[in-house]
C-alpha cells in the first residue's frame, strides 16, 4: 500500500462524471497506484461532490511529468485571459 | 468428482451486525472443503480480486471476499469506492476484524465446510490479514506484501494505520509471508523485524522474499506483475492452505 500525502481542497465549479455533470465541491490530489494507467504510481486527481456519493467523481491518473505540465498549463491559461474573468466574483457580477 | 463451481455476489453479516456485500466462490463436488477469507487490496473489491476468489474455488477451496467498502459506497464502482474510503482515512481496524469474522462464520456455515478457515490479503489487506489472525482464531494466514505491521506509516499519510507488532503474541495460526525484495512498503528490513519477533515468540511462520519483485507482484493487470514470483507464490499459497485447511 503506497498512498502518499493527500492534498484536499474545496473547489467551486462543475465536473462531468460517469452519470453526467455535477457540482464539484472538493478536489484531492495524491500519489498512489493507478487503477488504469500503465504505471506503478501516478499522480491521481479526483474532483468530487461527496454529498452526491462516490460516483460523483472525475478521476485523472497522470505521470508526474504530465501532472506538472497540467499545473503549468492551468497557470498559463489563466495568465493569458483577462485578469479575474474566470473568478467566482466575475461570474457573480456577469 | 466434478470441477464445477459456483461464484456469486451475496450478502453477509459483518461488523456490528451490518449487512455487507461479499463475493463467494465454492466448489460444487460436496466437500468437505476448507474456507478462505480473501481481503482485497486498497484499490477495492475489484475484478482482479474476484478472479483470485474464483481461483481458490477452482483449486478446491471455498473463498469469500467481503466488500470492505460496502458501507461508504454501496453499489459504486470499485475505484470510486476506494477513492471515497481513502479520503475518509481507510477502513477502521475494529471494523475489519468484524467483517473478517463475519466472512469466516459464513464460510463455516456452508454445507460443504470442514470448519477450517484461512485468511489471505494483499497490499493493505496483508496488514489486515495479520490483524485478523491476531484477533480471531483461524487455521492459516497469508500476508502478501502488507506494510505497517512493524513500522509506523510515514507522516502525512491520509490513511490511519498503526503498527500491529504488539499483537504478535496472539497470532493464532501459521503465517505465510510473501514479499518483494524491491518493495519499500514493506521493506525487507520491516519483514525481517517481523520474522525476528515471530522467532522470539516461537510462532510458526514461513517468509519468502522474491528478488526482482516489488510491491503488488501478484497483480496480473498492473506493471508490477512479476510472473516468476507470482507463479511460485501461488504454488506456495495453495500448498500452505492445503496443508493447514484440510
Amino acid at each position: 500500500m503506497c498512498t502518499y500525502l493527500t492534498e484536499a481542497i474545496p473547489v467551486d465549479g462543475s465536473g462531468k462524471g460517469a452519470r453526467g455533470w455535477f457540482e464539484a465541491r472538493k478536489a484531492i490530489v495524491y500519489v498512489d497506484h493507478p487503477v488504469h494507467a500503465p504505471y506503478g504510481h501516478t499522480v491521481n486527481i479526483d474532483v468530487l461532490n461527496p454529498e452526491l456519493g462516490p460516483s460523483a467523481r472525475v478521476a485523472l491518473e497522470l505521470t508526474e511529468e504530465t501532472a506538472l505540465a497540467l499545473a503549468d498549463a492551468i497557470q498559463q491559461a489563466i495568465r493569458s485571459a483577462p485578469a479575474g474573468i474566470a473568478s467566482r466574483t466575475a461570474v457573480t457580477q456577469a | 468428482m466434478t470441477d464445477a463451481m459456483r461464484a456469486e455476489t451475496i450478502t453477509i453479516t459483518g461488523h456490528g451486525g451490518d449487512r455487507i456485500e461479499a463475493y463467494l466462490a465454492r466448489p460444487l463436488d460436496g466437500g468437505p472443503r476448507g474456507g478462505v477469507v480473501v481481503i482485497h487490496h486498497m484499490p477495492g473489491y475489484d475484478a482482479a480480486t474476484k478472479e483470485i476468489v474464483r481461483r481458490f474455488a477452482a483449486e478446491g477451496l471455498s473463498a469469500l471476499c467481503p466488500n470492505l467498502y460496502s458501507r461508504e459506497a454501496p453499489g459504486a464502482d470499485p475505484d470510486d469506492a476506494a477513492a471515497t474510503v481513502r479520503a475518509a482515512g481507510g477502513v477502521p481496524d475494529e471494523r475489519l476484524v468484524g467483517d473478517v469474522a463475519g466472512a469466516a462464520e459464513h464460510l463455516k456455515s456452508l454445507d460443504n465446510a470442514n470448519g477450517k478457515i484461512g485468511v489471505i490479503g494483499y497490499c493493505s489487506g496483508g496488514r489486515q490479514t495479520f490483524l485478523a489472525a491476531c484477533s480471531l482464531t483461524v487455521d492459516a494466514a497469508v500476508d502478501c506484501y502488507g506494510a505497517f505491521v512493524v513500522n509506523e506509516p510515514p507522516p502525512g499519510r491520509p490513511i490511519k494505520m498503526h503498527p500491529l507488532l504488539h499483537l504478535a503474541p496472539q497470532l493464532s495460526a501459521p503465517l505465510l509471508g510473501l514479499f518483494g525484495a524491491e518493495d519499500q512498503y514493506p521493506s525487507p528490513e520491516e519483514t525481517k523485524a517481523l520474522a525476528a519477533e515471530l522467532d522470539r515468540l516461537g510462532k510458526q511462520y514461513e517468509f519468502h522474499t522474491y528478488d526482482g519483485a516489488g510491491h503488488a507482484f501478484f497483480a496480473v493487470d498492473r506493471p508490477s506483475y512479476r510472473p516468476e514470483a507470482a507463479v511460485d507464490g501461488w504454488r506456495r499459497i495453495l500448498d500452505f492452505f492445503r496443508t493447514h485447511l484440510s
